[in-house]
């Protein structure tokens, strides 16, 4: 265990969060911090509350107890957009992208509130409006290319196959200009060169957009090959953190995931 | 699908792309500003009101088709558009270009109003909601001494000044003018983080907030600038047929701007205008068979004439089971037929 020192070299710090839906505990006093610049992973058999997780520091659920800080902010009481005005970002695992929308404006609609016009100035279009367009249109250009989706720019999102539908989720969370991504799931269905793409993918956000990550994953070589530590949880429960090594190498992992060794 | 090369972002996001959609933008403003003088007054007059429900059907659009919020009342705010002008006009004295805003923006405040529960409701609940929020507007212009209820309200002309616009002619160019400004607003929202955010919540609301979008915001919005439109089409309504009465604002009319946007094509602003078109066009031509057949079959003109509606509803009907995209869908399907003809594909 890291002990906690100085608690500003965290960019998001988890503090014995419980979270619970009627009788059932789905998170109990998880605590977890993530330094700026790590890639961060959360594994766990299915039902461990690795979602439930994402969902509190999005907002989108409210845990009863605990503490969550991003940059030494306090996230409990901000409602999801607040939290990803932020910087929080998130890519979800079942594809919920803007089915209506081309790849290009699903990318757009995340900048939002990164653009500052009101809807009158976005009635007339000319001066302020268009040049914060194209200047979003700047930086979602350079996500396209980052992820290879020129040939599918205006493509309407619904008819794209599974694995792109992935990766324009991951574009459309990059679009925000993020300093913290929650990855969940990225690469679940995937064939083998697919989750290679998205390995890549992942380490050159993390290296060159110096982008912090936290994924969510089952694929264990995933999460084995980019992780900078791992924690495990199982039923709401943090049962381990460490490096992968360590991980990999803990009995009590071994045991929740594969059951008790018969003797 | 080729066909176009751009080298600037800014050529990519303007409205006209390519020379053949402005050759079509020039041909067509020739066609408008011309028209009066080829047209006879009926022919011009249902243009006008073309025009008119273009605007009302824009801002219907724009809540429904674009943000996903079903509403029953959008009749409710042209009677309030056009009460507010007919008021602020005749009791008054106010100026025709300062009634006009006034009107949309009191349709908007109370849109606001309406869009409040739409936090709370959604879908056919939101829809009963917009539908109570009619019934209230319509009693109260009944029971209210001051819109006179059933006996209607006389409208003044429209005037600047010592200018009267009297003619069919005068109208149209007016009408244009205001549906022309209504499409290239709503084309530019369209375009804009406005109208993006419009579709994100329409699509998937749990994503669009953690995407950034506030919710609350954008839906009540929507209500706002949807109901702003509507209070200026009602404005416009009112000093066009320079008589108002609570029951032309009732529910069908509400029915038929759903259906004007249905079958043009929900979140286009081409399908808005293609709805507006065609559902103010039909009763016309019925009107126009019927004329043509009452010499020979007056049974059968008769009994067009007493299924007027019910055409209207089978209309609604096959565009729903054949053309679910609307008129829109058609375009869109003609243009990519011409654009790669000979291939299939």
């Amino acid at each position: 265990m890291v002990v906690l020192e100085d608690s500003s070299e965290f960019q998001l710090e988890i503090d014995s969060v419980t979270m619970s839906f009627g009788g059932i505990s789905a998170l109990h006093d998880v605590s977890l911090s993530v330094e700026k610049g790590q890639i961060y992973s959360i594994i766990g058999p299915n039902g461990a509350g690795k979602t439930t997780l994402f969902n509190c520091i999005s907002g989108m659920y409210r845990a009863q107890r605990g503490s969550i800080k991003f940059d030494g902010k306090e996230l409990m009481r901000l409602k999801p957009p607040e939290i990803a005005h932020m910087g929080i970002a998130r890519a979800f695992q079942n594809i919920e992208l803007f089915q209506g929308m081309t790849v290009l404006d699903n990318l757009m609609s995340a900048r939002g509130h990164l653009s500052h016009y009101g809807f009158l100035r976005a009635a007339i279009y000319l001066g302020k409006c268009r040049k914060e367009e194209i200047k979003s249109r700047d930086w979602v250009e350079e996500i396209i290319e980052f992820l290879d989706m020129q040939a599918i720019r205006k493509t309407p999102v619904a008819g794209l196959p599974y694995g792109l539908q992935k990766r324009v989720e991951l574009g459309r969370a990059l679009a925000m200009e993020p300093k913290l991504l929650l990855v969940d799931e990225p690469v679940s269905g995937m064939n083998i060169d697919e989750t290679e793409d998205m390995a890549r993918y992942l380490l050159d956000i993390n290296e060159e957009m110096d982008i912090t990550v936290v994924l969510v994953e089952h694929d264990m070589g995933l999460v084995m090959d980019l992780s900078d530590r791992v924690t495990v949880l199982n039923f709401g429960t943090k049962i381990a953190e460490g490096t992968p090594q360590e991980i990999a190498n803990n009995p009590v992992v071994v045991q929740a995931y594969l059951g008790e060794a018969e003797s | 699908m080729s066909g176009s090369y751009k080298v600037s972002y800014k050529e990519d996001m303007a409205i006209f792309q390519n020379l053949w959609v402005k050759v079509w933008l020039i041909i067509f403003i020739i066609l408008a500003v011309f028209s009066p003088i080829l047209l006879n007054r009926y022919q011009l007059s249902i243009l006008n009101e073309m025009g008119i429900a273009t605007i009302g059907a824009l801002g219907l659009n724009l809540l429904i088709g674009y943000t996903g919020q079903l509403s029953l009342g959008h009749g409710a705010f042209l009677a309030i558009g056009a009460y507010t002008s007919a008021l602020l006009t005749g009791k008054l004295g106010i100026p025709f270009f300062l009634s006009l805003p006034l009107s949309g923006l009191m349709a908007s405040l109370l849109g606001l109003v309406v869009g409040i529960p739409s936090l709370r409701l959604k879908g056919l609940y939101l829809a009963l909601g917009t539908l109570a929020f009619a019934f209230i507007v319509e009693y109260i212009l009944f029971h209210w001494d001051l819109t006179q209820g059933d006996l209607g309200m006389a409208v003044k002309r429209i005037g600047i000044g010592d200018y009267v616009i009297r003619s069919q002619r005068q109208y149209f160019y007016l009408i244009m003018a205001f549906a022309t400004f209504a499409v290239i607003c709503t084309k530019n929202l369209d375009r804009s983080k406005i109208g993006r955010s419009f579709k994100a919540i329409r699509d998937r609301d749990i994503a669009a907030e953690a995407m950034g979008i506030p919710l609350a915001k954008y839906k009540v919005m929507a209500f706002g600038i949807s109901a702003f439109y509507g209070g200026v089409a009602g404005c416009l309504m009112a000093h066009y047929n320079r008589w108002i009465v609570p029951g032309s604002f009732d529910i069908s009319l509400s029915i038929a701007y759903i259906a004007m946007i249905i079958i043009g094509g929900l979140g286009t602003v081409l399908g808005s205008v293609l709805g507006a078109i065609l559902i103010t066009g039909v009763p016309h031509g019925i009107v126009y068979v019927v004329d043509l057949l009452k010499g020979d079959y007056p049974a059968l003109s008769g009994f067009i004439i007493d299924f007027k509606l019910g055409i209207f509803g089978l209309i609604i009907v096959l565009t729903l089971l054949f053309e679910p995209k609307g008129l829109f869908g058609v375009y869109q399907r003609t243009k990519v037929y011409f654009k790669t003809w000979p291939f299939k594909y």
